[in-house]
């Protein structure tokens, strides 16, 4: 739905340009919630401005629904505009209009309907986001989350086939915010619009997004669906979404492999320790676990101590892994090497 | 002088202030606010970023307010008489009060104008808004208590400089004070020109309180 082909922009500077965004690509499917995140200053606000070309790229193609919205005319531009909603951090309502009057702005800039038809549709809208009896307030009567509920209905006016949002839930408290997400997610599966999102929030992307991709001086750093990124080796995305602490120092446990084991899906159901101290002999120690729901699926990591080298565990970590888990090696002795570190080169 | 002799005086000289004022704010707000409106839209990072055009307007503002009114009166009768056919009287001191007014009020447009949200103009623009559009349905209606008040403020100014039409035969409430009152001795018909400006000020101001009150929403 959202096809991004070496995306730069490059803001040209006195002294020296800073480059925002350095040769994105960024796909995304129909229907799906796809986010963003990275920290402050990686680029992602520019990516999702880039996309209905708030900011002009400097090189690079945008097509949205099978548009090149890079190769058209102002006037083009604009009615593809229409279809393509955005979702604001700080909601930017007009502080003149009331909740209905805000949602019917998009429908008055296309001007296709009557002013009655209007109504109904803003109603309508006011109605799919909770917000049915607020219809005559001003932004100024609202609460944040109110706000950004007139925002979402305003952003879906015009029939968008992509919604953008750009930290919608960043101003908001962590109750409010899980509401407003739900929304999305309601709206993404009710309507069927695509979501782009932007956020600096992991909770964000761990509650709604069915793919996410990580930004990192304005390139992609990694990206895919969060199946994919659970199951993928040494995937920072899948560390960050699903934390169990830092790695602990080898040099404190001498003699002991440490592993984080992520298991999705059916391998969720597997007695996987007991399995293994059966079937290898070993004593495995449980230093952390911890199970969630990402995106409607079920999620667990558990960081478990083998006694013994690294070389020693080979085996065990070979029967984990034929078993359909993701096993990283977090800290281990080496034999031969004797530093003690991460041992992830070694482990794959 | 008595008060019979005074009321058609002063009841005269009212009507022409209000008629010069009326007059005049409407052709300032005509033409001063789309100059207001350019001086923003013009400026860097506005939605006609034109920085040359930008400061030849600024200049051009800024000689108009740099004039004093008694000199703009008298300095532009051959361009009054070009539009209006004469130099002298109530049409005649139409002109040179809208000039006089309109840098005035376009720079108080202008700040009105800048105190809108960038983020509401760019969110027009992700709604597919022509540039257009979007002075119509978010800049102006956003910065319409902002103008309000910047209009009740350049009317006040306007009966200020109203008293000094009466140089070119204008006529009004101030003209009527400085020939009977202060050439005349009058100091009864000069307190009552006083006191009916104070209330013509004060009547002006209350309304545009209200109104810039209803319109505000924060």
């Amino acid at each position: 739905m959202i096809e991004i082909k070496n995306l730069t922009k490059v803001y040209p500077a006195r002294d020296r340009p800073v480059t925002a965004l350095d040769g994105v690509d960024l796909s995304v499917a129909a229907g799906e919630v796809y986010g963003v995140v990275g920290q402050s200053g990686a680029g992602k606000s520019t990516l999702i401005r880039c996309v209905n070309l708030l900011e002009r790229p400097t090189s690079g193609t945008v097509t949205v629904a099978g548009r090149e919205l890079t190769a058209l005319s102002g006037r083009q531009l604009r009615a593809e505009r229409r279809r393509i909603g955005m979702v604001f951090q700080h909601f930017n309502l007009l502080s003149s209009r009331t909740a209905r009057e805000n949602v019917e702005l998009p429908l008055e800039i296309e001007g296709r309907l009557t002013r009655r038809e209007r109504r109904a549709k803003a109603d309508e809208l006011l109605d799919v986001v909770g917000l049915a009896d607020r219809a005559g307030a001003h932004p100024a009567q609202l609460s944040g989350g109110q706000k950004q509920r007139v925002g979402i209905a305003r952003a879906l006016a015009a029939e968008p086939h992509v919604l953008l949002s750009d930290e919608a839930t960043s101003a908001l408290d962590p109750e409010t915010t899980r509401s407003v997400l739900k929304l999305l997610k309601e709206v993404n599966e009710r309507l069927g619009v695509t979501v782009l999102l932007i956020t600096h929030e992991m909770e964000v992307v761990k509650a709604v997004c069915d793919s996410a991709a990580l930004m990192r001086e304005g390139r992609i750093a990694e990206s895919g669906t969060i199946a994919e990124l659970l199951t993928r080796e040494h995937s920072e995305l899948a560390r960050e979404l699903f934390q169990l602490g830092p790695a602990p120092e080898a040099s404190g446990q001498p003699d002991t492999t440490v592993l984080d084991v992520t298991f999705h899906g059916d391998s969720t159901a597997q007695p996987l320790v007991s399995q293994l101290a059966r079937t290898y002999s070993v004593d495995v120690t449980i230093l952390g676990a911890a199970i969630e729901t990402v995106n409607g699926q079920t999620v667990g990591r558990m960081r478990i101590g083998l006694p013994g080298r690294f070389e020693e565990n080979v085996v065990p970590i070979g029967f984990l892994r034929e078993r359909g888990l993701n096993v990283e090696v977090v800290a281990a002795d080496v034999a031969a090497g004797g530093t003690g570190h991460s041992l992830e080169e070694v482990a794959s | 002088m008595s008060w019979s002799d005074m009321q058609p005086l002063l009841w005269q000289a009212t009507l022409e202030t209000v008629q010069m004022v009326g007059w005049s704010a409407l052709f300032t707000v005509l033409i001063g606010l789309p100059i207001g409106l350019l001086l923003v839209l013009t400026d860097r990072g506005g939605l006609l970023a034109n920085t040359p055009a930008n400061k030849a307007l600024g200049t051009v503002v800024n000689v108009g307010r740099s004039l004093p009114f008694i000199i703009l009166l008298i300095a532009i009768t051959p361009f009054t008489r070009g539009i209006v056919g004469t130099t002298i009287g109530v049409d005649a001191a139409i002109v040179p009060l809208a000039v006089g007014a309109v840098p005035f009020f376009a720079r108080l447009v202008e700040t009105a104008v800048r105190e809108v949200d960038r983020g509401l103009i760019e969110a027009s623009a992700a709604m597919g808004a022509s540039h257009l559009t979007t002075v119509r349905k978010v800049l102006l209606p956003e910065s319409l208590p902002a103008l309000v008040s910047g209009l009740t403020t350049t009317v006040i100014a306007l009966v200020g400089y109203s008293a000094m039409a009466g140089a070119i035969g204008g006529g009004g409430l101030g003209d009527l004070a400085i020939r009977y009152g202060y050439q005349r001795f009058e100091n009864g018909l000069m307190i009552a020109t006083v006191v009916l400006l104070i209330v013509l000020v004060q009547i002006v101001q209350w309304l545009g309180d209200f109104a810039a009150k209803r319109l505000a929403h924060r």
